[in-house]
């Protein structure tokens, strides 16, 4: 980095650093004693700065064990719909349309009630005003007042600008690596599994990548997904570098003539660039080999809000996403933060997740998704 | 795309000054703003409704018209109204007469339960207490084995077995007593807040444990469904408490202020970084200044006074505002600032500093850099760096492997940093504010609760807002334009 910020940043830090302590001087004998547990925690936070990243000598060489089990079948249950799921969750629009509805010809309320409507979903104050701005002005083109005719412009909108993408996973390597990336929680690792669950099961040769080495555990929970779908896993040990991993497991794909792998990833807060650079250099390395990285998939929890558009630009710019996941759509979230995604940044949703179930994970679709928002 | 709301309100206030008297459309323009400021940072609907009323009331009474500076007037009143809806305390947690004290954490999938289920097992440690570990998260693969390493990273037991989750908690009790410890921390596994079967399940859990706390995990990304998930676990939980997570990233955190709001329950902990220790004890006056992106100085403040010498501290603020400040002392700093934590988290707390900059991530390696430019100086060439000439910045360069510009770099970015601080120090501010730091702490140190002041710890906060706000008059050189 530029040394010039640096030293800007460092005085003004030490300005504001060094002043507050003095301003704060003048009262401290007012001030109680810290409280043990905030001045521990402290510390400790200042200590474990040379923590795990100490412990994370890197492995060159992971220990590489190859699992591959037989496919445990599970009475396959009827695959998850939108409609199906989704009805569960009453709609907090619900009210607001039926209002809309109910008032018959349009009024200033009418918008206001939409864009309450539209933000509540989490589609954000921007593109909702973009929107409804369209849908005014095609109202007004087309002489249309009535609340459920306007509703119809509104849902007409959001499908023209979230559908009509390809959102095929593509293929094309030799291995094809299709990447998972995220911040932590949004169900990266069981995307994975759900994915790997439907591509065995039409026959295909898959590889997991169990490139989370550092969340505890991460690697057996992939690991249990793998014995589920029947899908080989390569795992490094905790800690080792997530890079090498990746790339063990495109060789091991590449030499067993597998289909595709499937690369897990950490979770990571998109606002740690050590890690997003982390993420760039994954991405690099998984096409070093024999591989080639045709996917590159942002998995998005549908309760995230604003966040999600900044997550998913800087995702993007780390890792070049091709396409969107979004999971948890089975709840009462209904993920419109994706409209603003596609929206800004024309990355496609491409898979939805709506369910912890192996077969809880179908394709996306802009009509049934706009259609579920409005019900 | 989202600058600080002082700096929109001094927007709408720039075009009315002279006006005198803020007409009924300035009131509702500067409104509108502070609505899209709340929405766009997660806040419900519904709460943004509410409080945006509320300051309406407050802003067209007197409060504003008579205020000199009606922008900083109404950034007052909006902090004020979002500290007092996110609770003014922090909240304590009390350990049960008869141990054990049981907690039980709850929530949706991927929201954090199991890491903090650690991190609260690992602040409880450290305050003496023997906690259990408690897996009855059956249901994600590999969960309890997540667990478990944790648990063994903070030599905490754990306990679990391959039944069925309220089977769990009731055998995790007798493991308790036979074990000695006197806390129970039973992580659950992740469900929704509709999925009826599973809601069932974890209040059964409840009822078995009869827990003393039931903590509602919440990830500090979530957007407007926060409140129906704390609804649906509040009525079937009767919450005590709201840990808030992932807030080392960068989302405002709005949701929090939205679950306070409805459920009434105060967030408690805020996990801040992936790491075991960073969690903290939850101040909602820091969430507020959050929400609307203007930094956190306190926790700046309090680290500062963890890792300052007191006497070091005003002697370098002294210097600083005096223009006497050296290299040296300059180096002295940043080693104290290291002290501070990592430089970029640093940062992020700092009020109005432009999001490019905040945003930037410095490691402590490249302050490193910064150090070894100045430990390859004379003592001389410290005091009065401009006696460098181009040998001596050839020297100084391959003495910390450094290029010869970016010696220069530092030294003409220090002088500059030099004069301005020098200015402000002779700015028309003095620490007159004598005393304002007085009880400002004291509610939320103290344990029990006392009686509350008026949200004092704004009064810190305005003085660096100032401060920064002089800062930024003078135009820092280097910093992005925004």
């Amino acid at each position: 980095m530029d040394p010039v910020l640096l030293v800007v940043i460092i005085v003004g830090l030490l300005l504001v650093g060094g002043a507050g302590a003095f301003f704060l001087r003048s009262g401290r004998d007012h001030v109680p004693t810290l409280d043990p547990t905030t001045t521990d925690a402290a510390d400790k936070a200042i200590d474990a700065n040379a923590g795990p990243e100490a412990a994370v000598a890197v492995e060159t060489e992971p220990s590489v064990s190859v699992e591959e089990d037989e496919p445990i079948v599970e009475a396959a249950p009827e695959p998850a719909t939108f409609r199906g799921r989704l009805g569960k969750a009453r709609s907090a629009m619900s009210g607001y349309l039926a209002s809309v509805v109910g008032r018959g010809d349009a009024n200033a309320e009418t918008w206001e009630e939409l864009e309450e409507a539209l933000v509540r979903a989490d589609v954000g104050v921007g593109p909702t005003m973009e929107i409804l701005e369209a849908v005014r002005a095609r109202a007004d083109a087309d002489k249309v007042t009535d609340g459920r005719a306007i509703i119809d412009l509104v849902k007409a909108e959001l499908k023209d600008r979230l559908g009509g993408r390809d959102i095929s996973l593509a293929e094309g390597g030799d291995p094809s690596v299709w990447l998972f990336v995220g911040v932590n929680g949004v169900g990266k690792t069981t995307t994975i599994g759900k994915i790997a669950t439907r591509e065995v099961a039409e026959g295909r040769n898959i590889v997991l990548a169990a490139g989370d080495t550092f969340r505890a555990a991460a690697a057996e929970q992939l690991t249990m997904w793998a014995d589920r779908s029947g899908a080989s896993v390569i795992r490094g040990g905790e800690g080792a570098d997530p890079s090498s991993v990746i790339f063990d497991a495109v060789e091991h794909a590449a030499a067993n003539d597998a289909d595709v792998v499937l690369a897990d990833t950490a979770g990571r807060l998109h606002t740690k660039t050590n890690l997003m650079n982390e993420l760039s250099k994954v991405r690099r390395v998984a096409e070093k080999g024999a591989g080639t990285v045709t996917e590159t998939l942002l998995v998005i929890d549908a309760t995230t809000g604003q966040n999600g558009l900044i997550q998913a630009r800087e995702f993007t710019q780390a890792a070049d996403l091709t396409g969107v996941v979004l999971t948890k759509l089975d709840g009462s979230a209904k993920g419109g933060i994706v409209v603003a995604v596609q929206a800004e940044l024309g990355i496609p949703v491409k898979l939805v997740g709506l369910g912890e179930g192996a077969h809880d994970l179908i394709e996306f679709d802009a009509d049934e998704f706009v259609d579920a928002l409005f019900e | 795309m989202f600058d600080t709301l002082t700096d929109r309100f001094d927007g709408i206030f720039g075009r009315i000054r002279g006006k005198g008297k803020l007409s009924a459309s300035d009131v509702d323009e500067t409104l509108r703003e502070i609505r899209l400021a709340l929405l766009e940072a997660d806040v419900n609907f519904e709460v943004v409704k509410g409080l945006v009323g509320r300051i309406r009331d407050r802003a067209v009474g007197d409060e504003l018209s008579k205020a000199l500076n009606p922008s900083q007037q109404i950034v007052k009143i909006v902090l004020d109204e979002l500290t007092e809806s996110l609770g003014g305390e922090a909240m304590t947690v009390s350990f049960a007469a008869k141990p054990p004290t049981i907690v039980l954490m709850a929530g949706l999938q991927g929201s954090g339960k199991t890491t903090n289920s650690a991190k609260l097992a690992n602040l409880f440690k450290s305050q003496g207490r023997n906690p259990l570990l408690v897996g009855a998260d059956l249901q994600r693969p590999a969960a309890v084995e997540q667990l478990r390493t944790l648990g063994a990273q903070l030599d905490v037991p754990v306990f679990s077995e391959p039944s069925d989750p309220v089977s769990v908690a009731r055998a995790a009790l007798d493991e308790a007593k036979r074990l000695g410890r006197d806390v129970i921390i039973c992580d659950t596994a992740g469900r929704l807040a509709i999925d009826e079967a599973l809601m069932e399940e974890v209040r059964q859990i409840s009822e078995v444990l009869d827990p003393h706390y039931t903590f509602l995990v919440v990830d500090a990304m979530t957007g407007q469904d926060a409140v129906t998930v704390a609804e649906n676990f509040h009525n079937t939980l009767a919450l005590d408490g709201v840990i808030l997570t992932k807030l080392d990233g960068d989302a405002r955190g709005g949701a929090a202020l939205s679950v306070k709001e409805v459920v009434g329950r105060p967030i408690a902990f805020a996990s801040t970084g992936e790491k075991i220790d960073e969690f903290e004890v939850f101040h909602p006056d820091r969430l507020a200044s959050r929400i609307l992106g203007m930094g956190d100085i306190e926790t700046l403040i309090e680290k500062a006074e963890a890792a300052y010498e007191e006497e070091e501290a005003e002697e370098a603020a002294q210097k600083l505002l005096e223009g006497t400040f050296t290299l040296d002392d300059f180096l002295q700093q940043m080693q104290q600032l290291k002290k501070m934590g990592p430089i970029g988290n640093l940062l992020g707390m700092m009020p109005g500093i432009p999001k490019e900059v905040r945003d930037v991530e410095i490691e402590d390696s490249q302050v490193n850099r910064l150090e070894a430019i100045i430990r390859s100086m004379t003592p001389e060439e410290r005091t009065d760096p401009n006696i460098i000439d181009k040998s001596r910045r050839l020297r100084i360069a391959n003495g910390s492997g450094m290029q010869p510009q970016d010696v220069s770099a530092l030294v003409t970015q220090f002088n500059e940093m030099k004069k301005m601080m020098k200015q402000l120090g002779v700015g028309p501010k003095k620490p007159k504010r004598k005393g304002k730091g007085k009880g400002g702490k004291r509610g939320r140190r103290g344990g029990r609760t006392t009686a509350k002041g008026p949200a004092p710890m704004a009064n810190p906060t305005a003085v660096m807002n100032e401060g920064m706000e002089s800062l930024q008059g003078l135009r820092l050189p280097g910093l992005p334009e925004d």
